[in-house]
């Protein structure tokens, strides 16, 4: 999901993410059966106060992104290893990639008594997507026949075209291109269901939201900025549920205290070791901590607007600071190991991942061949001799400040120029610079997954005209692998093509990849089965008491 | 004294609009599109961030945002957070959280403050005074966060006497740790300032009057010494209180306490104005009524001094 400037990857990046869950395994199925621990423990896990109502199409970041995986459950969920796994669906069938025809479980109904049914879910979708609700997550229907109609600047509007109720039970979607990796999305909190109840007053829904997953806000469940508590639904019947009596997630402002907490047993689960701790946290906690990937990465974007990185010259200057960067001394020195080089421009923990693309050696340190590179490119169009190579990034967020003056240093040792961090105060100020795109030089970047795809961390980002596109990348190739993809017929062909249009990017460089995120959390003496899943978030059903 | 106490309630009108405007325009210069953080790096649909924007008049100039807000005020609107809470709600919540904490600071320092500055203060140069002036020195030397991390971890974690943050609800006895840590600077001042006080006047010419007349030490020292003494303290006591309502950001972030410090914290950050401004204004008034206390109690501390 998104950016939070207190967030998750220390650094950089912060970006933040949804539920679903990694690596690991054996998170998926129902612990349960397995396990013969305290299933009446209320577990206690740290979070941020959600930024906005409890609406799954307004829900953009973790704080409100774990507790809406909770207590909403769509067609499909994603297991520990992100593939995804049938909650509400009962089949979703295409023959083009195009049209969808989507099948759900009846019998089932939200914790107010409404039924969930085939409505349920296309009047969610349309809500999302009106521009006049104002949905932060609406471009998330962007593939929609329709979607252009509805969110356009002033609509009042709020059908799609493309969504059709058939029965109680069916309804069909129409997509305004064929688009193979649609189905991975429906796991998304975007997707999820709305009763009735919710599009009659959305402003009360969201703070007091009737869902239809594993857990339930308890009655005045949602304490602003203390804590949230969530107890089991009885009426939940798919894959996920809970193996302890409920979760009450509390409101922390920083790690730090959170990690005091969990180490006085006064926290059960924290998803994130605070940087002043990353040193001897394995100490600190014996066998009870987890450091392992998750679906999100580090960046340096050069944007394509900067005179000096335009053409062969600006393509050369790119794979020379790529090759500039040790990156393997960064993570050793600054984050103490708790991150993985980056090979690509995805994660690991994605099916389809691969760490041997052809033309990944850019992404390896080498002095030698960096300097060549940058000579060469000095050929073609000098380097100014003045010239300061900035790299923007905010430093509200703990470590930013001291990877990107390491990389500086690097940059400037291999390569002989100038180069140092153009510190920002504000993430807000960060993203309004790099949204107007008036950015002098690289700035720092990253990207969580939204949902466990490859296309996921191509398409928005390097895509021509993409939304999140900051670095306004351009190459119709590109373009065409990544449309080549989506109309692919089975998801390997799509990630064989997704992985060729990567050797392009590995030439043009849009952004450097640096590193892949990893999650370093912890739990209590109290607590056991603790699992973090593909997105860095603790499998929370799955944990039980001792 | 009713006269007086009402030309300084009035004198708050125009205190209020200078604050309100200053601040407002203070949060409205800050760099940054708060909207584009909202999204957080995640395309956003154009429609949605004018909609948004539109919202919170963050598409008007300056002056007809102000204008807006303070139309809002007079029918007691503070405005909307950008997650749509009622910013009055929002400091409901937080301010007697805060308001607990200030007070517990605020009674650890004026009575530790003033009894060890007292002995301090009649014993002065013998060991009890040196040891007091030392660790006084000490407290203030070493910051806020230091002592509040290694309170924190000591009786917290490691002795396990008290929860190391604030739990749901913020009970009392949770808040006496923080407390601890937010008075203890400025119980450094109270003492220092009662013990220079005391010395002042105990060698006052109607001290040694009190005494030639055979009233008893005690009496001596609590009624002629001490109170005489209390003006300076009380002067800074009183505007200590706002000190500690708004300045608690430190330490409400180490204990992780839901108050007033925090919300401002987060809302500057976020480039909030609605809740700076609030905020801010709440303070303000905490302020001037705190000093309105504190110049009432120079007239009953002292005859001498008169209210007009």
């Amino acid at each position: 999901m998104r950016y939070n400037r207190t967030s998750k990857a220390l650094v950089l990046s912060a970006a933040l993410a949804l539920t679903l869950t990694a690596c690991g395994g054996g998170g998926g199925e129902n612990p349960s059966a397995s396990s013969g621990g305290d299933a009446s423990k209320v577990i206690t896990a740290n979070s941020t106060e959600p930024q906005n109502g409890l609406l799954p199409a307004n829900t953009n970041e973790v704080g409100g992104g774990r507790v809406m995986d909770l207590i909403f459950t769509g067609l499909v969920s994603y297991d520990a290893t992100g593939k995804p796994v049938n909650e509400l669906a009962e089949s979703i069938e295409t023959t083009d990639a195009q049209n969808y025809t989507i099948k759900i479980k009846a019998g089932q109904k939200f914790t107010n008594g409404e039924p969930v049914n085939a409505k349920s879910f296309v009047d969610a979708w349309n809500f999302g997507a009106a521009a006049k609700n104002a949905q932060l997550n609406s471009y998330f229907f962007e593939s929609i026949k329709g979607y252009d109609k509805v969110s356009a600047e002033k609509s009042t509007l709020d059908k799609m075209e493309g969504l059709k109720v058939v029965d109680d039970t069916t309804f069909t979607v129409e997509l305004s291109r064929p688009e193979s990796d649609f189905p991975l999305r429906l796991g998304y909190t975007a997707f999820y269901p709305l009763p009735e109840a919710a599009f009659k007053d959305p402003k009360a829904f969201g703070e007091n939201p009737a869902g239809n997953g594993p857990y339930k806000l308890a009655e005045g469940g949602w304490k602003h900025n203390v804590e949230l508590n969530l107890v089991p639904n009885a009426d939940y019947s798919g894959p996920r549920t809970p193996a302890n009596g409920g979760v009450t997630f509390k409101i922390y402002n920083s790690f730090d205290a959170a990690y005091t907490d969990l180490q006085a047993d006064n926290l059960d689960v924290l998803d994130q070791i605070p940087p002043s701790a990353l040193q001897n946290y394995k100490t600190d906690l014996g066998d009870r901590w987890v450091n392992q990937a998750y679906a999100g990465n580090a960046t340096m974007t050069i944007p394509s607007y900067l005179p000096e990185f335009k053409g062969e010259a600006g393509q050369l200057r790119r794979q020379a600071i790529s090759m500039s960067i040790d990156r393997q001394q960064i993570i050793d020195n600054i984050f103490f190991g708790a991150k993985q080089v980056a090979k690509d421009f995805t994660s690991p923990v994605i099916d389809g991942y691969s760490d041997a693309l052809p033309g990944n050696e850019v992404l390896t340190f080498n002095a030698d061949k960096a300097k060549e590179l940058w000579a060469q490119a000095d050929k073609i169009d000098p380097w100014p001799a003045d010239k300061v190579f900035t790299i923007t990034s905010n430093i509200d967020g703990a470590g930013n400040k001291e990877y990107i003056t390491a990389m500086a240093n690097q940059i400037s040792n291999t390569l002989g120029i100038k180069a140092e961090l153009n510190p920002i105060p504000t993430f807000k100020e960060m993203r309004t610079l790099v949204g107007e795109k008036k950015l002098t030089g690289a700035s720092r970047a990253g990207w969580q997954a939204d949902y466990p795809s490859l296309y996921n961390f191509l398409g928005p980002l390097y895509g021509t005209g993409a939304g999140s596109n900051d670095g306004d990348y351009s190459n119709p190739a590109f373009d065409q692998k990544l449309a080549d993809g989506l109309a692919a017929t089975s998801v390997e062909e799509g990630n064989k093509i997704f992985n060729e249009s990567q050797q392009i990017l590995l030439k043009d460089l849009p952004v450097v990849p640096l590193w892949y995120q990893a999650v370093q959390g912890g739990w209590s003496n109290n607590v056991t089965d603790v699992k973090f899943g593909w997105n860095g978030v603790p499998i929370y059903n799955a944990i039980t008491g001792k | 004294m009713i006269t007086f106490t009402l030309k300084r309630i009035l004198q708050l009108i125009p205190v209020f609009f200078g604050a309100t405007l200053l601040v407002y325009f203070l949060v409205f210069a800050t760099p940054g599109d708060p909207i584009a953080a909202l999204s957080g790096g995640k395309p956003m649909s154009p429609a949605v961030a004018d909609a948004l924007r539109a919202q919170y008049n963050l598409d008007q100039p300056f002056w007809v945002q102000y204008f807006l807000y303070l139309k809002n005020l007079v029918s007691f609107d503070l405005g909307q957070t950008f997650s749509g809470q009622q910013v009055s709600d929002v400091i409901a919540r937080a301010m007697p959280v805060t308001a607990r904490l200030a007070v517990m600071a605020l009674a650890i320092e004026a009575v530790f403050g003033v009894i060890f500055g007292v002995f301090a203060g009649l014993k002065k140069g013998k060991l009890f005074d040196s040891t007091v002036l030392v660790a006084s020195l000490l407290v203030i030397a070493v910051p806020t966060f230091v002592l509040g991390f290694v309170l924190q971890f000591v009786v917290g974690v490691k002795l396990s006497w008290a929860k190391p943050t604030v739990s749901s609800g913020a009970p009392w006895g949770d808040l006496i740790l923080p407390a601890v840590v937010l008075g203890l600077v400025s119980l450094a001042y109270v003492i220092r300032l009662t013990r220079t006080s005391i010395i002042e006047n105990k060698s006052a010419d109607y001290v040694r009057t009190a005494t030639a007349k055979g009233l008893s030490r005690r009496r001596v020292v609590v009624v002629h010494i001490l109170r005489n003494s209390l003006i300076p303290v009380v002067t800074f006591l009183g505007a200590d209180l706002g000190s500690l309502m708004g300045g608690a950001i430190v330490t409400e972030g180490i204990f992780n306490v839901p108050g007033i410090g925090n919300l401002l914290y987060q809302a500057i950050l976020k480039g909030e104005s609605a809740t700076v401004v609030a905020v801010v204004s709440v303070l303000v008034l905490v302020f001037v009524i705190a000093n309105l206390v504190v110049d009432l109690l120079y007239a009953w501390l002292d005859p001498r001094i008169r209210l007009v």
